[in-house]
């Protein structure tokens, strides 16, 4: 096999190269080395951005997997592969990440012995170990059929409904719960975030996140992979993400009003601005857009308002773990070279390994006509079957 | 019987013997050089400021109950009877909720190191479970720190400031800041410009309540969420079941009117 040298392979090596030199200094010297975290500053880029990013880019796979199995809605079905993929994909990179965050990463398994259930963390812990099992088991379908393993299928396909609901419960449970894991620091998080409903904020996020992501991952595969776009359920898709942030901007001045930070937020300062970024970007641009019937329908106008909600959210979580401290901590966090670099890394491998899946395993329908009737006629099976059937 | 810290700002010295106490009791190096280091770190547990010769004390509060202890995973610190909040290294995983959680910033980290500790004042507890003081308190030559039970010592700063009012704030650090903490700081200095939470910004609960109040509902949840979910589910397919199969009479009777 002959590998073709493009430009995004290049970036790609490059990319590796860094992340890996950044490993060798974070394993070979530290924390203190490797990051520009300190004693007032004991969480940067890693907890903000790769984990708290990560496990809310990743809210896909149990949105779509809800939607699908529980609610029944099969039209949407095709997309749930790719969804799962990409959940499980960022819920292992999560877990990759943490190990380069946690000052002793060789006592990982710590929690299942030692148990401190007051601890959201623990919480949190158990859930992402579970629910990445649950994840793992929903794509071990796709794997399965690959090897056409008929045994074991035929139980996870079985197992199908009961994992979902445990999965949707897990997710319920975590997406939360990285926001209740502020709610421990009323005096240091600054009041533009810090509230008791961070919660249901960090949750209903979550979920429009899931499906902004959905929107963007299925635009960029229709590219990348040469694919029809399914534009009928990415409508339906935005159409919901708008009711979404409808409700999410509803509460969340609700909650700035109940607070009486309304006057603050129009105050210039260092916060004001990440604040209002993080509105216009998540709500306000997007709100506005999907607003439009022709922007709402067409495929550029669904893919810029996903994308604008992607990065909208991915400022909350920094802003809740960064930006937000900062006046506490009384300095400016600024991470090193190797923070971006390993988190640059994980993403790039992220890419690398959706690519790799879709090349070698039964993610999308094979077409697109056949899919669609495929879910016509099997409407009246069992949704087991049906899962089974849909897929291929 | 809870025993407790109380360090007494207007009669210290700034002689820094509890920091050289300190840093022998927990096999810590200590020199010129680290007793002129102003701030805490993993090396140096306590630390006597001076701000324009008004003194104050940083060390762990020893909180009642222990934001620190509540985000642990792992259980690794704790809170002990007798007072003190302690540390196993050998539980740590190193995830720093405790130095995020903690409002008066007091875990302190080992960036350097490959195996790093979590490091604080952990209040001496085994000399404290012997019944003998805490090393600084034994070390203060004038009585500014000084180890007792709870009750006893805050009453005696009661006393303090009701006979010397001008000498005082009229504030006790820790009877109920975030409900209230085993050392406690008595000042004639805003506690503020040291580095300590003001007063007014903390809370008189304590900080795990905050999160207790959203975990402790996770038991009925998952229960609750499963059947919720079990059900719509139900739902949603029977509707579907119910819908072909009137659908299949329909057609059995070649009749477009029974829908």
């Amino acid at each position: 096999m002959k590998i073709k040298l493009t430009f995004w392979r290049v970036v790609f090596v490059i990319i590796l190269i860094l992340g890996a030199w950044g490993t060798v200094v974070r394993f070979t010297q530290g924390l203190g080395a490797a990051t520009n975290l300190s004693d007032q500053f004991p969480w940067g880029i890693w907890i903000g951005f790769d984990v708290l990013c990560g496990v809310m880019l990743a809210a896909g796979g149990f949105t779509l997997t809800a939607a699908v199995y529980i609610l029944n809605i099969k039209r949407w079905h095709a997309i749930v592969r790719p969804t799962v993929l990409t959940a499980f994909l960022g819920y292992v990179l999560v877990c990759v990440a943490l190990m380069f965050d946690l000052g002793r990463p060789y006592n990982i398994w710590h929690p299942l012995i030692m148990r401190n259930p007051h601890s959201v963390m623990f919480e949190v812990a158990y859930c992402v170990m579970l629910y990445t099992t649950v994840l793992a088991l929903e794509f071990s379908q796709i794997v399965l059929e690959k090897f056409k393993l008929e045994k074991p299928l035929k139980f996870i396909r079985g197992a199908l409904i009961p994992l979902v609901i445990v999965g949707v419960i897990l997710s319920t449970l975590h997406q939360s719960s990285l926001g209740t894991l502020y709610l421990i620091m009323p005096t240091k998080l600054h009041p533009f975030w810090y509230s008791p409903l961070l919660p249901v904020f960090f949750f209903l996020s979550a979920i429009a996140v899931g499906l902004a992501m959905t929107i963007f991952e299925s635009s960029i595969s229709s590219k990348v992979f040469h694919r029809q776009l399914e534009l009928p359920i990415l409508q339906e898709l935005g159409r919901v993400l708008y009711i979404v942030l409808w409700v999410y901007f509803v509460l969340r001045l609700e909650d700035l009003v109940n607070r009486g930070e309304m006057h603050s937020i129009f105050v210039p300062g260092y916060e004001m601005y990440f604040f209002w970024l993080e509105i216009l970007l998540a709500l306000i641009a997007p709100m506005i857009l999907l607003s439009i019937r022709s922007v709402r329908n067409s495929p550029g106008g669904l893919y810029l308002s996903a994308v604008l909600v992607v990065l909208g959210f991915i400022t909350n979580r920094l802003n809740v773990s960064i930006t937000g401290i900062e006046s506490w901590s009384g300095l400016h966090y600024v991470p090193k070279w190797t923070e971006y670099s390993i988190t640059a890394a994980i993403i790039a491998v992220g890419f690398a390994l959706f690519g790799l899946a879709v090349k070698y395993l039964p993610i999308f329908p094979e077409e697109k006509e056949h899919g669609t009737v495929a879910t016509h006629e099997s409407a009246v099976e069992p949704a087991s079957v049906f899962v089974a059937n849909a897929g291929n | 019987m809870s025993k407790a810290i109380l360090y007494d700002a207007t009669l210290c010295i700034d002689c820094k013997q509890c920091e050289a106490a300190c840093a022998k009791q927990n096999n810590l190096p200590y020199d010129d050089k680290i007793a002129a280091e102003e701030v805490q770190s993993a090396h140096k547990f306590t630390v006597v400021l001076n701000k324009n010769d008004k003194y104050m004390r940083r060390l762990c509060m020893h909180c009642d109950e222990p934001a620190c202890v509540s985000v642990c995973p792992v259980g690794a610190l704790q809170k002990t009877a007798l007072g003190p909040v302690t540390y196993d290294a050998h539980k740590c995983m190193g995830c720093r909720y405790c130095m995020a959680a903690c409002p008066f910033g007091q875990p302190k980290y080992e960036w350097g190191s490959l195996n790093p500790k979590i490091q604080k004042c952990i209040m001496c507890p085994d000399r404290v479970a012997a019944g003998l003081p805490t090393a600084c308190a034994e070390a203060c030559p004038t009585g500014a720190t000084k180890f007792g039970d709870r009750d006893a010592l805050i009453q005696e700063a009661r006393d303090r400031i009701r006979q010397n009012p001008n000498n005082y704030l009229p504030h006790i650090y820790g009877v109920e800041e975030v409900g209230g903490t085993s050392t406690l700081l008595l000042s004639s200095a805003a506690f503020e410009q040291f580095g300590l939470p003001s007063p007014k910004s903390l809370p008189s609960d304590p900080l795990p309540m905050y999160t207790y109040r959203v975990l402790s509902r996770i038991p009925d949840f998952v229960p609750l969420g499963g059947i919720f979910l079990g059900g719509v589910w139900w739902i949603t397919h029977r509707r579907e079941e119910v819908a072909a199969a009137e659908s299949a009479e329909t057609e059995e009777k070649h009749n477009g009117g029974a829908r």
